[in-house]
This record gives C-alpha cells, structure tokens and sequence, in this order.
C-alpha cells in the first residue's frame, strides 16, 4: 500500500501540467478561475485542444479511440485539470451518450458518431426527463412510431442541459405502450436541426439559463439512429447512468472550492481581523475539508479496487450523494463569508461578463447565485433520495 | 500510487478474522469480560504466537518490520469483536513509544518481552482537571539523588492493573499547561508508593485511578529526554488515535450489519420494519457514514508515519472527527432502529453502542479534534 505516485505516474502527472499550460486559452483560465461563466465557444476551443492531444474522453478504452489511461492516472488527469483552472468536459457526449454508442450501438453508428465526440466537433445533449416523469423516469411519455424506415417522434423533453448549444440530441422514447413501464423504452439519436424541434429556454432561481424545454412536434427520425434494439433502451438507460456515478463525486471541483472559499474567508474581516480566524467560522472549513477529505479517499478505494481488475464496489453509490452535498456546503459557507455583499445581483457581470462594476470585491456577486443554483446537485442525475432507494435495494438488499 | 493490501497483509486479515470469530461469538465476550483480569491470557499468548505484538515493530526493535496498516488491519477486526485484550495500551501506546523514544536498554529490557507476550503496559497521562489537553499535567517528579520522586494523582489509565510497567506523564520543570517542562518515567506496575483504584468502564474494559506518593524511580526510568515528554506522548497518542478509529471503522461495519439483518426479520404493520423507506434511508446513511470512517483511517493509517507532524497531526485529528462523527451516528441509528430491543443489555448492538460512545471521548472527542485540525490547518 503506497500513497506515493511511482516515477511513471509523476511523468505522466508532469506531461499532463505541461499540456493543461500550454493548450488552455488563458481567457478561459481566467474566466474559470474568477467564477465566471463560459460561452459554448470556451468550453469547444479547450474540448478540442483536448480531443487533439487524444484526452477528451480520457475515460474511454484504447479499442474506441480513447487513451486507456489507468484508475490512477484519472486521478491525476482530473486533478490536474481542476488545479489548472480548465473547465468541466460537458459530459453529454463523452460520459453518456459516447459509451453508450461504443457498447450498445451498430458499426455504422461508431463510425459516424464517435469521431466527432472524441475531437468535440458535435455538441450533444440529453432528452431523458419529461415534465411528468422526473424521479420515476420510466413513466416516459414522449412516443416514437415506426412508419417505415423512419420513427416519428411526439412529445417533450425537460432540464435539458445546454440543448440551445447542441448539435444532436439523444432521447429516451416510448417505442411500446402497452408492455411495463421499462421494457418499452428505446434510445435514440436526434439531429437537433430536424423540422419540428422547439427549444424553450427556462430560467433557474440564478436567473441564468442552462436548461432547456425541448418540444418534438411529428420529428421525423431514420430508424438507423435508433442505439440497440428496440424497446430495449431501459438497459442503455441503466447502463449510462452507472457509467456516470464514478467523477460524479467532484472531488477535484470540491477541492478548489474550499481553497477558494480560503481565500475569501482570508479577504473577509470579522470584527477588524480575517474572518478565517474567526473560530467557529474556521472550524466550519475545516468539517468542510475532513468531508472532501473522507469521499476523496472513498473514491481513490474505488479507483485501487479497479486497478485491480475489481467493479466499483458499493461504496461507489455514496460517492453523488456525499459529492453532491459537498458542493452545495461550498456554496453555502462561500455566500456565509461574503456575508451581506451576496445581496446586490449584477446580471450583466455575471451573465453576459460586461464592464458593470462590482459592488464589493469581484468575488461577492457570484456567491448566492452559486448558492441557489447549486442546489441542484442534490436533485439532477437521480436525486438522492432516489440515490438512497437504489443503495438500500441494491446494495442492502431492503 | 496503491491503496490494496499485500499477500502477507490480506493474510493477515484472514488471521484476525478467524480469531475473532472463533474467540469472540457474542456469549464467550461476555464471559471474557467478567473474569477478574478482563481479558484472557490464552487468547494473549496467541496473540504472541502469531506475531501481531511485534507486527508494527521495525526489525531492529525485534518486530517483524510492518507499521501503521498492520495495526489498521488488527484493529478494525478487533473492533469487529470488541476484544477486550489490552493491545491499544501496550503494544500501540506502549510499545511504539518505547521503540521511537527508549534507550538501548529500555528496548531490551521491555520489547523483547512484550513482543513474546511476557510484558503488558498502560500509558498514564489523563488527570482530573486534564479534559483533553495532554499538557495539563500537574503530577510532579521531583529529583532525589539520581533519581526522581513522583507524586500526585492519574486518571482512567486503561489496562493499569495488569501492566507490568506503567509511562506516567509528570511535571519536571514549567507551569500548569506548558507543554515543556514534561517527562516520561516508566514506572514499575508494582512500585512502591502506588496505590490504584480499580473498576470496569462503560464498555468492560479496565481502568484505574492511580495515586502516586513518593514513588521512587531511577534515572534509568526517563522515557526520552528530561522536559521534553510532550512530543513523545503527543506523536504516541496521535498513532493510538488512529488505530482506535480502525476499531471503530470494524465496530460500525458490525453494528450496521446487525442492524440491517435486524430490520430485514422485524415485522410491524405485518411487513419487515426494512420495507419502510424512512428506515431504508436511514441505513443508507449509516453505510455511508461507516464508509467515510473507513476512508479517513486509510488516509490517517497511510499519513501517520509522514515525515512532517503537522500532516500526521492532522491526519489523526481529520480521522478522529471522522469517527466521532460516523461513530455517533451509526450506533444511535442503531438503537434506534432496534427499538426496544436496542436498549437491552441482552443484544450486541448495546455493546457496539457503548463502545462507540467511549472512543469518541477518548484521546479528544469530535469537536476537540475539529479545533485541533482547524488551528493546525491555519498554521500550516
């Protein structure tokens, strides 16, 4: 057992600081490392410098086009990357839809398909949520009929994560009626410049738009985007949202958090001195950091367990739950620190990065947007109440 | 970078498993505890026989050259049992404190025999008004001839009535809470002047109030360096510490299992109590906090040995906050999920319960640990 990373991993760990330096657009460090929001052309210009060097789906098999890194060195890619101020990889077509496609989808499909998510050339999106079916996913209603070599498509998608952004669209669909709830679900492949598709935007509590309602109105669809078979799409389903679990955690995002969340806390004065020497407030990031602490090294347990040819073990189910309340902690203790200053909204600042002059330091006017935006975390990607069903019935056996 | 065990440690593990499941069925605990020492010399000699009293010892101390994850691995299955034999305080405390501060002679004159089973120690350091500052001591020793004098008062020293020799933490030089001016002494279990005051604890181990009037002991009997015992007892407790959260990490996994099995046979309203998603929840987080606990006594085990104190300060506060946390969590959920029953000295789950309870208050509770961390964390 060895913490230490062997010469190999250092290497490795030095190439990756070296290319995050040399190939992130300093404006996009720049936006990241002061909170502020990224346009679709930040997040492209920094996927495809990626997709270039061939680690953009630095998650996927050497057989698929990916870099087969081992558990390890995806630890210290993601760390890296996160220290470096990069942003997030939009996940929609390198974590979901992309393993999907190379394990569920036809030769043609991965011929056409993965090229362009590995080097970020098409931006996807993901149509699983319906207004009517959140939690309970497989009550989806959005219908697929088949008329000849084309399926035609009815009906509408919700918290659809940058759809206004997106190239293609992948969609969970109702291809059978009549058969129980998951075994008429089918998975399919949408060009979001099809005839028929409305993008209605919704804006959050933030008062940002990032998700999306997506109307299908007779879209027609060629059968030949249709992901496995037919009525078989709950297993594409399942499968995707497995695959998610691991980096869901955020660890490196959390990390930075809390460094950051130093920062202001050092800024900050309480009663003429550093609110970071206020006790009880110290005391406050230091849980926050034991926290990030106890599910950084629960997931490097899952990552070792891998390495050695294990699956993740249960302890793999925590990791949202625990990440997810993590960040929303981030976010409240931030807001805390910043104190009364969170109150003055900025939006031309914070949305459309204009010359507005912040009311207090920079830092201030993104602390309760965070804040109200990041919980969230607690809901998407199966909310953890939902987290807690599936651990206490497939891990507890309740 | 490789967080999985060894061959030779996964045997280990096999080891202490079979031990505890062959020596500590519920019933045969029981009967442990209430025989006169606490604990059975057999299931010591075994200990010997099987190398875990000098496992952590490096080869040149006569130990067999592990460290910090052995222990961990003893420990956590120690707590799967609750075993009531003395390894904390004599081989953790004692042991590792002798071999990083002990003279030549100290080494042979008490290693060897510990290490074949002949030799059990108790670190006295707790007094009366002490809480959790290792420095408040009050206990003096006093130089005579080339020796020394102590008198004053210890408090809940563990396992003192069957330790051979006892390290007393006194005052040789500095006022009330100065962290210099302290001394180690090992001192004779049967010294002259020693009085003790014996009882069980909450979770039936032993421990004594100790009284020391006039205990003469040899120039022979300083731990380290005159005036300088602080860091020694600090380093030594802070390893005790974090092998103290590995049998906490095993008693949360044996109290969660208890507990699940119990709300998957429970029938109410004509249903298991395991089918009531208020309860699912609540288990899912008692696996969650048993988790994280285990995570953070990895990390602790994995730091413990780091060259700077300050990471291994941390390390042991950062687990520590960890399973006072987890550890108060699990064991209230679990009596709570057991009802009535939960209650009941007749269940195990009391048992893991209490001892739980103990470790958080021992060596610094939750929020001492957390203020620790955090005031080490701005220093750094």
């Amino acid at each position: 057992m060895d913490l230490a990373f062997t010469p190999e991993e250092q290497k490795f760990a030095d190439d990756v600081r070296t290319f995050v330096r040399a190939n992130l657009p300093a404006d996009v460090r720049d936006k990241v490392k002061n909170g502020k929001h990224l346009g679709r052309d930040d997040y492209m210009r920094w996927q495809q410098a990626l997709g270039k060097k061939g680690w953009l789906v630095y998650t996927w098999p050497k057989k698929h086009g990916g870099p087969g890194f081992t558990p390890a060195e995806r630890y210290i890619f993601e760390n890296i990357c996160a220290e470096e101020y990069a942003p997030g990889i939009i996940p929609f077509g390198t974590k979901m839809v992309g393993p999907v496609i190379y394990t569920f989808g036809s030769e043609e499909q991965k011929a056409k398909y993965l090229p362009a998510i590995r080097e970020s050339t098409v931006w996807w999106c993901q149509g699983y949520s319906e207004p009517g079916s959140g939690s309970d996913l497989a009550s989806l209603r959005t219908k697929a009929d088949k008329e000849g070599d084309h399926y035609i498509v009815n009906g509408s998608k919700t918290w659809n994560t940058m759809g206004h952004w997106a190239d293609w669209i992948f969609c969970l669909v109702r291809t059978d009626s009549k058969s129980k709830p998951q075994e008429g679900i089918s998975f399919l492949l949408i060009d979001m410049k099809t005839p028929g598709i409305t993008v209605k935007p919704i804006i959050m509590a933030d008062g940002g738009h990032e998700v999306n309602e997506v109307f299908f109105d007779n879209v027609s669809v060629p059968a030949a985007n249709l992901v496995g078979k037919e009525n078989e799409g709950w297993t594409c389903a399942k499968f995707l949202l497995a695959n998610e679990r691991l980096g869901i955690a955020a660890v490196p995002q959390s990390k930075r958090g809390v460094e950051a969340l130093k920062d202001i806390a050092r800024i900050e004065q309480d009663n003429g001195r550093p609110l970071i020497e206020n006790q009880s407030f110290a005391e406050k990031i230091a849980d926050l950091e034991i926290q990030v602490t106890a599910l950084e090294y629960t997931e490097l347990r899952v990552l070792s367990a891998m390495a050695h040819g294990g699956q993740p073990g249960p302890e793999v189910s925590g990791l949202k739950i625990r990440g997810s309340e993590i960040q929303q902690r981030i976010t409240e203790l931030t807001m805390e620190a910043v104190g009364e200053y969170s109150a003055p909204y900025l939006p031309g600042l914070l949305w459309q990065g204009t010359n507005e002059a912040p009311v207090g330091p920079e830092y201030a006017h993104l602390a309760a947007p965070r804040y109200f935006n990041t919980r969230k975390t607690t809901i998407y990607g199966g909310s953890n109440e939902i987290q807690k069903g599936i651990i206490s019935k497939m891990v507890l056996g309740l | 970078m490789d967080l999985s065990l060894s061959d030779e440690q996964k045997q280990l593990q096999e080891q202490a498993e079979r031990f505890v499941r062959d020596k500590y069925a519920f019933d045969a605990r029981r009967k442990i505890a209430a025989t006169d020492r606490g604990w059975l010399p057999e299931n010591w000699a075994q200990f010997a026989e099987l190398g875990w009293l000098g496992m952590s010892l490096s080869e040149e101390d006569g130990g067999y050259g592990g460290g910090p994850i052995e222990t961990m691995i003893v420990m956590e299955q120690f707590g799967k049992g609750l075993v009531l034999e003395p390894f904390l305080p004599t081989v953790v405390l004692g042991g590792g404190m002798i071999a990083r501060a002990g003279t030549a002679a100290q080494k042979e004159a008490l290693l060897a025999p510990m290490i074949e089973g002949k030799k059990q120690f108790a670190l006295a350091w707790l007094e009366r008004q002490s809480r959790y500052n290792l420095a408040d001591v009050s206990l003096k020793a006093t130089k005579e001839g080339a020796g020394w004098s102590l008198s004053g008062q210890k408090g809940v020293v563990y396992n003192a009535a069957s330790a051979d020799q006892i390290i007393v933490l006194a005052r040789t030089a500095g006022s009330a809470r100065e962290s210099k001016g302290l001394t180690l002494f090992i001192v004779d279990g049967k010294a002259k002047g020693l009085s003790r005051r014996d009882y069980p604890t909450q979770d039936s181990l032993r421990a004594s109030e100790l009284t020391f009037d006039k205990v003469s002991v040899g120039a022979d009997a300083v731990l380290g360096k005159v005036d300088e015992g602080f860091g020694v007892v600090e380093d030594g407790v802070d390893r005790a510490i974090v092998a103290l959260c590995a049998e906490a990490t095993g008693c949360m996994d044996a109290i969660n299992a208890a507990t699940l099995e119990y709300i998957k046979t429970r029938k109410q309203f004509g249903v298991p109590i395991g089918k009531f998603q208020v309860l699912q929840h609540r288990m899912v987080d008692c696996f969650t906090n048993a988790q994280e606990a285990r995570s953070m006594t990895l990390m602790a085990s994995l730091k413990i040995d780091d060259k700077d104190p300050v990471v291994r300060a941390k390390a042991a506060s950062g687990a520590k906050v960890q399973i006072g946390k987890s550890g108060k969590f699990c064991g209230q959920s679990a009596v709570q999920m057991h009802g009535g029953m939960g209650v009941t000295d007749e269940l195990s789950v009391s048992h893991y319960f209490k001892r739980l309870t103990m470790i958080d208050l021992m060596f610094g509770n939750q929020q001492h640990h957390l203020t620790r961390y955090s005031n080490l964390a701005m220093a750094a």
